[in-house]
């Protein structure tokens, strides 16, 4: 009996396959091969050309750019072998998932589970298509380590939520379409007086202020609103269970910012191999420099068993059900190494290393300043590495709360 | 933890429970008083063999059980928990040799012998003080090998050496032309330099160059196991003891500071644990062995060293006496940290497997 379902199985997978590379085919134009980037939306305006935009309709059509969501809302509807068959697919043919942003990594997930139907038959599809982008509002001026002392008001006002406030760190507030906010509609209860409601950008009474970092883009932004009605049916869950959700929300934005994507892309290339042309190799092919070789051995190994620690982290909630007490560590962990490589990359480039604009420097010299500048954000966005601390320390070790 | 299989899964369990209830470090503290050089108690290591622990890596055919190198990792991690002293590490190298190298004369003479406990084995490789097998100058002439081998494990038990010439791995049996000198360690356990002088030695001709390498590779693995056994214990007796010692009318556990480097720690034993256990996983597979099996070692000897030193000063300064445990752990970490290559040396490997 095991052996006939294992055989059916078999055949709807090999069918399946079939089915993705005659997609690919038919879909997947030559010229987007080895392009784009899995996160489309959340780190740069919209400036889709034709052919990319046929390609985002092609797989958002069949929401296969959310191949497990319900087909009811958009999504693929599709199983775990499934989904890793379109992953193999597509990555054999250098074809990117041109669904992504903060809609799809954190928003959808946490709406399919605390959103009414109607708010999830209005949002997630449109979601599944790649055509909203949304933004996170959540921190504030004087809420961030310490969220929940988030400030920004939502007076009920009848049939809708007159708003006011400040957030910032808003990422891509400046391209979003809408916003998933949390918000106080209480103010004589920290945790319980917040609730979780969704913002058009666009809204009278909305305004939006790029922030320039001190690697010189423009990613955050701050967000004002005045006076901004809300309609009520914009509430997502109920009044006061906007922490419950929120926190919720986080766990998907830490297992994203750590879990491996976008982290595995930044590492592509070996230290080791960087180091061979900027610095002096022996007749072995060995570096010279026998500190900076152990240096960067050392960041590597350490890198490595971050990558089998994501694998891990990824198996063993497959296996239990449920995200496995791991994934705490992912993110601290990720972001620091992600850090000490790029200070690294520094020392072994030395001034070349450091450039910040000009001809004399490779693209790829200038992108890693960029991006060892706005990599100090890692350990401070999603949680800070100390909160992170925190967490591990009370809800995995069981230790006391300090205050 | 890797996900298991059903069978891995009530291996694992079967040792945790005879490691917690038949071998507590109690068990250890009586090995080191009874002072015999073998260092680990005779009747334990039946009962291991018994329950087939010292054939887990040999085939069937050979009397094992043949679940690899994952399961034996799992067992030794949980004798790696409570200090158990048994050469059951040194003899599964040892087999791993006779596995990759042998003839079928030779696994058929030697693997059910080591499967069932009979024999105890052990590898000998290094000549000085570090690993480095390009220093070997041990020679074998007619048949007979000649050439002093230094701190090997477990050389006391053992009655079958595979000894590393310099033309390639050598089955030696305890016997005319052995001698041990016992080197007394900080872990308490057996180790003995031991001077071969035309002793009657059989080749392992199999198994190519890199023959050597690849068992070193097991080694270091297999001890990463253990080691990993020994971080997880000791990170636990430290978490339990900051939960109960009270200062300044609170519980240690409430000072953040102590909460973040626990936090460190855990994060540590983490990244060790992926590492070990995808170096088992790796000679399973015999995919990228080497690079794994270098990985996995160094990251146990990073994590061990640092929490085996943490135990320390968290527990203070009970932590410096006998009668608690943590201590053991310190002494026997840095002697596995030694073995099969330091954290100096693997990183230099790790660098050269990667052509920098």
């Amino acid at each position: 009996m095991a052996t006939q379902l294992e055989s059916d199985d078999q055949t709807s997978e090999d069918a399946f396959r079939t089915e993705v590379r005659q997609f690919l085919a038919t879909n997947f134009p030559d010229e987007l091969r080895c392009t784009g980037n899995m996160l489309a939306g959340l780190d740069g305006p919209t400036d889709e050309n034709p052919v990319q935009k046929k390609w985002r309709e092609a797989v958002g059509g069949r929401g296969w750019g959310t191949p497990t969501w319900p087909k009811e809302y958009g999504g693929g509807g599709l199983t775990k072998g499934q989904t890793r068959i379109i992953e193999h697919e597509f990555a054999k043919v250098g074809a990117y998932n041109p669904i992504g942003g903060m809609g799809v990594m954190m928003f959808g997930p946490t709406l399919l589970e605390y959103g009414d139907e109607r708010q999830k038959l209005e949002h997630i599809p449109p979601i599944c298509r790649g055509e909203i982008r949304w933004c996170q509002g959540y921190s504030e001026p004087n809420a961030g380590s310490d969220l929940a002392n988030l400030q920004t008001f939502a007076a009920d006002k009848g049939d809708h939520y007159l708003v006011n406030g400040q957030k910032t760190w808003t990422s891509g507030g400046q391209w979003a379409d809408k916003c998933f906010a949390i918000v106080r509609t209480d103010r004589s209860d920290k945790h319980k007086g917040i609730s979780f409601m969704l913002i058009d950008m666009d809204a009278p009474g909305v305004e939006v202020r790029p922030i320039t970092m001190i690697s010189g883009t423009s990613p955050f932004c701050e967000t004002f609103f005045t006076d901004v009605k809300v309609p009520k049916e914009n509430l997502v869950g109920k009044e006061g269970q906007g922490w419950t959700i929120g926190k919720r929300l986080l766990q998907h934005e830490r297992t994203n910012i750590s879990g491996g994507g976008r982290l595995a892309g930044m590492m592509g290339q070996s230290l080791g191999d960087i180091a061979k042309k900027y610095c002096e190799t022996g007749g072995d092919g060995a570096l010279v420099n026998k500190v900076l070789r152990d240096k960067i051995a050392d960041l590597e190994i350490r890198w490595n068993s971050f990558l089998l620690t994501a694998r891990r982290a990824v198996e063993e909630s497959k296996a239990q059900g449920g995200v496995s007490e791991i994934s705490s560590v992912l993110k601290k962990v990720g972001t620091k190494l992600a850090q000490d490589r790029s200070e690294l990359l520094i020392e072994i480039r030395g001034f070349q290393g450091l450039g910040w604009e000009g001809d004399e420097f490779g693209d790829d010299e200038l992108e890693d300043v960029r991006g060892w500048l706005f990599g100090k954000a890692a350990t401070i966005y999603g949680g800070s590495t100390e909160v992170q601390n925190n967490i591990i320390a009370k809800r995995v070790l069981g230790m006391l709360d300090h205050q | 933890m890797a996900v298991l299989s059903e069978e891995q899964e009530m291996l694992r369990n079967m040792a945790r429970d005879w490691a917690t209830k038949e071998s507590p470090v109690a068990e250890f503290r009586k090995v080191r008083a009874a002072g015999q050089p073998q260092a680990y108690n005779a009747y334990a290591y039946a009962a291991m063999a018994e329950m087939g622990w010292a054939g887990i890596i040999i085939p069937e055919a050979h009397g094992g059980s043949d679940f690899g190198f994952l399961s034996a990792g799992l067992v030794v991690e949980e004798l790696g928990k409570t200090l158990t002293a048994s050469p059951l590490v040194a003899t599964t190298i040892a087999a791993s040799a006779i596995l990759l190298g042998g003839s079928d004369e030779q696994k058929a003479k030697w693997l059910p012998r080591l499967a069932s406990g009979e024999t105890v084995a052990t590898l000998a490789v290094e000549e000085g003080t570090h690993c480095d097998t390009s220093a070997i100058e041990t020679s074998v002439s007619g048949g007979k090998l000649t050439g002093k081998k230094a701190f090997v494990h477990e050389a006391h038990g053992a009655s079958l050496f595979v000894v590393a010439a310099k033309d390639g791995l050598y089955l030696v049996e305890k016997g005319d032309g052995v001698s041990l000198t016992t080197r007394k360690l900080t872990d308490q356990r057996s180790h003995a330099d031991i001077q071969f002088a035309g002793a009657a030695a059989e080749k392992l001709e199999g198994g190519g160059d890199s023959l050597l390498g690849d068992v070193l590779d097991r080694a270091r693995v297999l001890s990463a196991a253990e080691m990993l056994g020994m971080a997880q214990a000791v990170f636990d007796t430290t978490l339990d003891y900051l939960k109960q010692r009270v200062q300044f009318n609170q519980v240690l556990a409430t000072f953040q500071a102590l909460q973040h480097r626990m936090a460190d720690l855990f994060a540590d034993l983490t990244q060790m644990r992926s590492a070990v256990e995808a170096g088992l996983q790796a000679v399973d597979s015999g995919f990228g062995v080497a690079r794994a099996a270098t990985i996995a070692k160094a990251e146990a000897n990073r994590v061990l060293h640092a929490i085996s030193n943490q135990g320390i000063q968290l527990h203070g300064g009970i932590g410096m006496t006998d009668e608690f445990n943590v201590g053991f752990y310190l002494k026997r970490a840095r002697v596995l940290e030694a073995s099969w290559g330091s954290s100096s040396y693997l990183k230099d490997r790790f660098a050269r497997l990667s052509g920098y």
